[in-house]
């Protein structure tokens, strides 16, 4: 399958990349990893007469801890952030990156793309959702950032200009007492999950003093869960207590019957999801290490 | 397909290291990488399967990993090094990845086997001794609809084996 023919454009920095952008107007596109856009294309669901490419731009791939929170640099690969000791700070992003699609696709799609494309099904951005997230853009009037939760509009919809881009991820290392936990249930790898929960607790002894629920490919956009938040917010974790949290974010998604199941099972999909993921992330919160997997069908 | 003089005017001038054999081509900027190995490289041992991001027959390494060369442009690879299945023999003698998938059964037609050993190599070259978890997920987004995945598991952990003791 071929995509339309397109002019193809280099660009050297990512000053350059957002004024080429602005210059070949609105039917120019940026390409980061390519691993949802290059399928779009090639299925000419997307018709872009330019594609601008930002894979050649040097020292937008790193990882780095700066005043309490990790440094994403847009282009960084999935894979990057699997193999980082020092994502693990916050397992939620281990747990994410090492789980979207495949070893074959991690090595080529990139944080800021993911976030830049807000595929309802993707992965980060309902994992990211449960912590502080500030997305960096750099736009032809200069930087900016944004919150992840005003920078996600609507599906395939974000704040971003079309000559926008995003720059860095920048995620607040959560408080001592505090485990997280992403979970996303799919029929096989490549596939985008059929539901997905994202969990972030923070504990001061068993009473559970914040929480962050949500809830992936279930919604237009990752739907946070506040009622599932209320009901565990200054309780104790009893399994009551979680089965009440996970039966409400069964309440709080909103799924279409699609081919990865029919609504009823995706709401099903979300209360087993969510329970898991309460229970990783509370044995994290107390400090010990359990490896999170992604459940495959 | 666009007039000649369009395609003329957006072709790119692109220079890969395929198999240690420099390819210098001018390329259509929407020529797949897949596309540039067999058509314009000539090595069909690279195959098309779904086209889609999904089975991994296209799995070649670019750089040392793994990727699926339906799902980049060929002008993407521009200045890497690509090793594809052909690429995996040298002086005539078959490589560790290749001896072990013929000799524990680890393929019955073949059309998904480059990917598989490409995806086998980027596993292998950083763990030779991995574990069966291991091994799944490395091969996750290889698709097999003859074997049952059982003699491919195998294949790979005598492929280690070998690879650890050449």
């Amino acid at each position: 399958m071929y995509p339309r023919s397109f002019h193809y454009h280099r660009a050297g920095s990512l000053e350059e990349a957002v004024s080429m952008l602005g210059q070949l107007g609105e039917g120019a596109k940026f390409l980061a990893g390519g691993q949802s856009l290059i399928p779009l294309l090639k299925l000419r669901f997307a018709n872009p007469e330019h594609l601008v490419d930002l894979n050649f731009i040097p020292g937008t791939s790193f990882i780095k801890e700066d005043s309490g929170a990790l440094h994403f640099g847009a282009m960084t690969r999935h894979a990057e952030i699997e193999h980082s000791a020092l994502a693990r700070k916050i397992p939620v992003l281990h747990d994410c990156a090492a789980g979207i699609a495949d070893v074959q696709v991690r090595n080529r799609g990139t944080i800021g793309g993911s976030l830049a494309e807000a595929d309802p099904s993707g992965d980060w951005t309902n994992a990211l959702i449960t912590l502080d997230t500030i997305v960096h853009c750099l736009g032809p009037s200069g930087a900016r950032t944004i919150q992840l939760r005003d920078f996600i509009k609507d599906a395939y919809t974000t704040a971003l200009a079309h000559d926008e881009l995003v720059t860095e991820v920048e995620v607040k290392i959560p408080p001592q007492g505090s485990g997280g936990a992403y979970l996303a249930f799919k029929r096989s790898a490549p596939v985008y999950p059929s539901a997905s929960a994202a969990v972030q607790l923070t504990l001061a002894g068993d009473v559970c003093q914040d929480a962050a629920i949500a809830l992936g490919c279930v919604g237009l956009t990752a739907i946070r869960a506040t009622e599932a938040e209320t009901a565990l917010r200054g309780n104790s974790l009893s399994d009551k207590t979680i089965a009440t949290a996970a039966e409400a974010a069964r309440a709080a998604a909103d799924p279409q019957t699609d081919m990865r199941g029919s609504a009823e099972y995706k709401r099903q999909l979300v209360v087993a999801l969510v329970k898991r993921a309460i229970q990783i992330a509370v044995r994290r919160a107390r400090g010990e290490q359990v490896e999170g997997a992604h459940l495959y069908a | 397909m666009p007039e000649t003089a369009t395609v003329e005017k957006i072709a790119v001038k692109i220079n890969i290291n395929v198999n240690g054999k420099l390819y210098a081509r001018q390329v259509e900027p929407r020529m797949l990488l897949v596309e540039f190995l067999r058509e314009a490289c000539d090595l069909t041992g690279t195959h098309v399967g779904c086209d889609t991001t999904y089975c991994g027959a296209c799995t070649v390494l670019m750089n040392g990993l793994a990727v699926k060369s339906c799902t980049m442009f060929a002008v993407q690879a521009d200045g890497s090094e690509i090793t594809t299945v052909e690429g995996l023999e040298k002086d005539g003698k078959l490589h560790p990845i290749q001896k072990a998938f013929g000799d524990s059964y680890g393929l019955q037609c073949g059309y998904c086997t480059p990917g598989l050993m490409l995806s086998t190599h980027q596993l292998l070259s950083g763990n030779p001794e991995p574990s069966e978890k291991e091994i799944r997920k490395a091969i996750a987004g290889n698709t097999c609809r003859c074997t049952g995945y059982m003699n491919i598991f195998k294949a790979i952990e005598l492929a280690g084996r070998n690879m650890k003791g050449a």
